[in-house]
């Protein structure tokens, strides 16, 4: 899928764009392990986060394999929703808030001096807690990413292929001009998935995109997220444990030992490690329910 | 103890038993509160009756196509009503265009304002300069009158419009407008802030530039209440009343040259009510078919303001 959009900045961030499609096309999603961190996951060194004087997380590295689900589990008010914004430098859009350490996109550190955030959070997309549509037709609401952009294509081939990736046309395809906000919470929030995929980022966070939401959606949701892992790398913070477990390849937990500490990643291994036999006592007593 | 026992206590009375002076306390402040937004409607019914009654009878001296279809205004000359002219154009189109001209001021710089301060400005210039503004809108507008009349006319002439009058509309609008800007800026602001923040936080992550943000997701979902701000704005560009009669000057003439002096409806107003016309004169009577078609002007606008704002009203 070749891309007239990208211009050489964006390369900058990717080494190698055009063949990345390619290559995941060929493979699928089943031999990005052997792929390790240098392909388009995501590795994290040392990050800490700031809002102000308050440090809000610190010292977090972790390895995130592309084409895999990452889960970040944790008690409330531990960093995770933090520490996820750092990732593609939205945390910075509060005032006030500041990351250090180095998060790396492939090769290219994404807090080097001279990345633009604004390419960045290109090739990064996000999906929020609260489904936050825009005051748009739905199909604009799908459209606007990729337009300013630049995207060229057909756009209504665009809209189409992006809802349906996100579970959602059939339950839209007759209402395309209707107000994002005439849907559910559900579909906004598979709306708002879909906008996200029609920018076709590299990796997308989910910050708990489903806590909001009804079971039936939850579990659209949740299969919507097997289907993206085929071409996309995802991080997803939850506070549904069994939904980590279910989705995820691999689980970080958030842990804050005393009250008043910057949050901490705890453990960070594979799924079913974290739940059956984790190395830390916290992580277990969190995964078996006995706090949080 | 049990419950029994404690009612017997207490005067023997029913604890459950509704409280008399409680009710009657409930029923008053149901009164007031009720008188209070009566006072107001009640008000606007009394004055709308008295302004479209005196009207009513100007009409049985002058017909109504008389009065919208002359092209002169010189009632302030006319004994009898077959020797004036009555052309309520003259007053209305004065009205029209210094709030045209106003509006050019006050509507792009009020929202350049107000997007300013809500998606540029840091939070610490914001606490200070959106008080500021609002501040401005409190200067009463005879401190503009004379700001026009003794200021930005001499300079006009002294620069770049040589040509002007001493009386002149185009210095009464301009000023008149830097008036509106902060009426627009506040009320625009109050709907752009009031954007959620989700909002920005989606469009950002979608890779959008801040100019994007502010111009493509937050504006628009902000509209009815910018569009509300800007009636506020016409209407009290519509009502302007001391600016106009102190800086416009009093000549009903019918012109589209901003250099000269016209007559605004609310000029001519003043200018009949602080004269000698007496009470039942001919003169004294246009004033309120000239007050009727200013209310019905700006009841217009309102009107289509309020539909606006409810056909847009954004839900988020």
């Amino acid at each position: 899928m070749a891309n007239p959009r990208r211009t050489k900045e964006e390369q900058k961030v990717t080494e190698a764009p055009q063949n990345r499609r390619d290559t995941k096309k060929g493979t699928g999603g089943a031999s990005s392990d052997d792929a390790g961190a240098s392909a388009f996951g995501m590795r994290i060194e040392n990050l800490s986060a700031h809002y102000g004087s308050f440090k809000a997380v610190t010292d977090v590295s972790m390895d995130i394999r592309a084409n895999k689900v990452t889960a970040l589990i944790g008690p409330s008010g531990c960093g995770k929703s933090t520490y996820i914004r750092c990732l593609n430098r939205m945390h910075e859009v509060i005032p006030g808030a500041r990351a250090e350490g180095r998060v790396r996109l492939g090769d290219q550190d994404i807090y080097a001096r001279d990345m633009d955030p604004v390419r960045i959070r290109r090739r990064i997309g996000m999906v929020f807690q609260k489904p936050n549509p825009f005051s748009k037709s739905i199909y604009e609401n799908v459209a606007w990413g990729a337009r300013i952009n630049g995207y060229k294509g057909d756009m209504d081939e665009l809209v189409e292929h992006s809802l349906k990736q996100a579970a959602l046309w059939e339950e839209v395809k007759d209402k395309l001009k209707k107000s994002g906000y005439d849907l559910s919470g559900g579909q906004q929030q598979r709306l708002c998935i879909a906008r996200t995929l029609a920018v076709e980022p590299e990796v997308i966070l989910m910050d708990e995109p489903a806590s909001a939401l009804d079971p039936v959606s939850t579990q659209k949701i949740e299969d919507t997220m097997d289907q993206l892992k085929q071409s996309y790398t995802v991080v997803i913070v939850t506070h549904n444990m069994q939904q980590a477990a279910r989705i995820s390849d691999y689980t970080g937990f958030f842990y804050i030992e005393n009250m008043g500490d910057p949050g901490r990643l705890w453990e960070f291994d594979e799924t079913e490690k974290m739940f059956s036999n984790p190395d830390r006592k916290e992580t277990e007593d969190y995964v078996t329910g006995r706090f949080g | 103890m049990t419950v029994e026992t404690r009612q017997g206590q207490g005067s023997g009375q029913n604890l459950w038993r509704e409280s008399r002076a409680r009710n009657v306390r409930e029923r008053l402040v149901r009164v007031v509160l009720r008188a209070c937004a009566y006072v107001s409607i009640l008000t606007t019914f009394g004055i709308v009756f008295v302004l479209f009654g005196e009207a009513f009878t100007f009409f049985q001296d002058v017909s109504i196509v008389r009065f919208l279809t002359e092209t002169q205004w010189t009632a302030g000359f006319a004994t009898t009503p077959e020797d004036g002219e009555f052309g309520i154009i003259v007053l209305a189109w004065a009205t029209i265009f210094s709030t045209i001209i106003a509006c050019v001021v006050a509507l792009p710089i009020g929202l350049g304002a107000a997007i300013y301060l809500s998606e540029y400005a840091s939070a610490g210039l914001r606490r200070w300069l959106k008080p500021a503004l609002e501040i401005l809108a409190g200067v009463p507008t005879i401190v503009y009158g004379f700001f026009a009349l003794t200021f930005v006319t001499p300079f006009l002439q002294g620069t770049i419009l040589p040509g002007i009058q001493i009386y002149n509309i185009l210095s009464a609008s301009l000023v008149m407008g830097v008036m509106i800007i902060p009426t627009v800026a506040s009320v625009s602001e109050d709907a752009i802030y009031a954007v959620p923040r989700g909002l920005r936080e989606g469009a950002y992550a979608l890779g959008a530039t801040k100019r994007e943000v502010a111009t493509k997701v937050v504006v628009p979902a902000a509209i009815s209440g910018i569009v509300a701000s800007f009636v506020l704005g016409i209407s009290r560009a519509v009502g302007e009343t001391m600016i106009m009669a102190v800086a416009a000057g009093a000549l009903a003439q019918l012109t589209v040259n901003p250099l000269e002096s016209m007559q605004t409806m609310t000029a001519y107003i003043v200018q009949v009510t602080s004269g000698e016309s007496p009470r039942g004169s001919l003169e004294y009577e246009t004033i309120f078919a000239v007050g009727a078609t200013l209310f019905v002007m700006t009841l217009l606008l309102n009107t289509i303001a309020y539909w606006f704002v409810r056909r847009f009203r954004e839900v988020y």
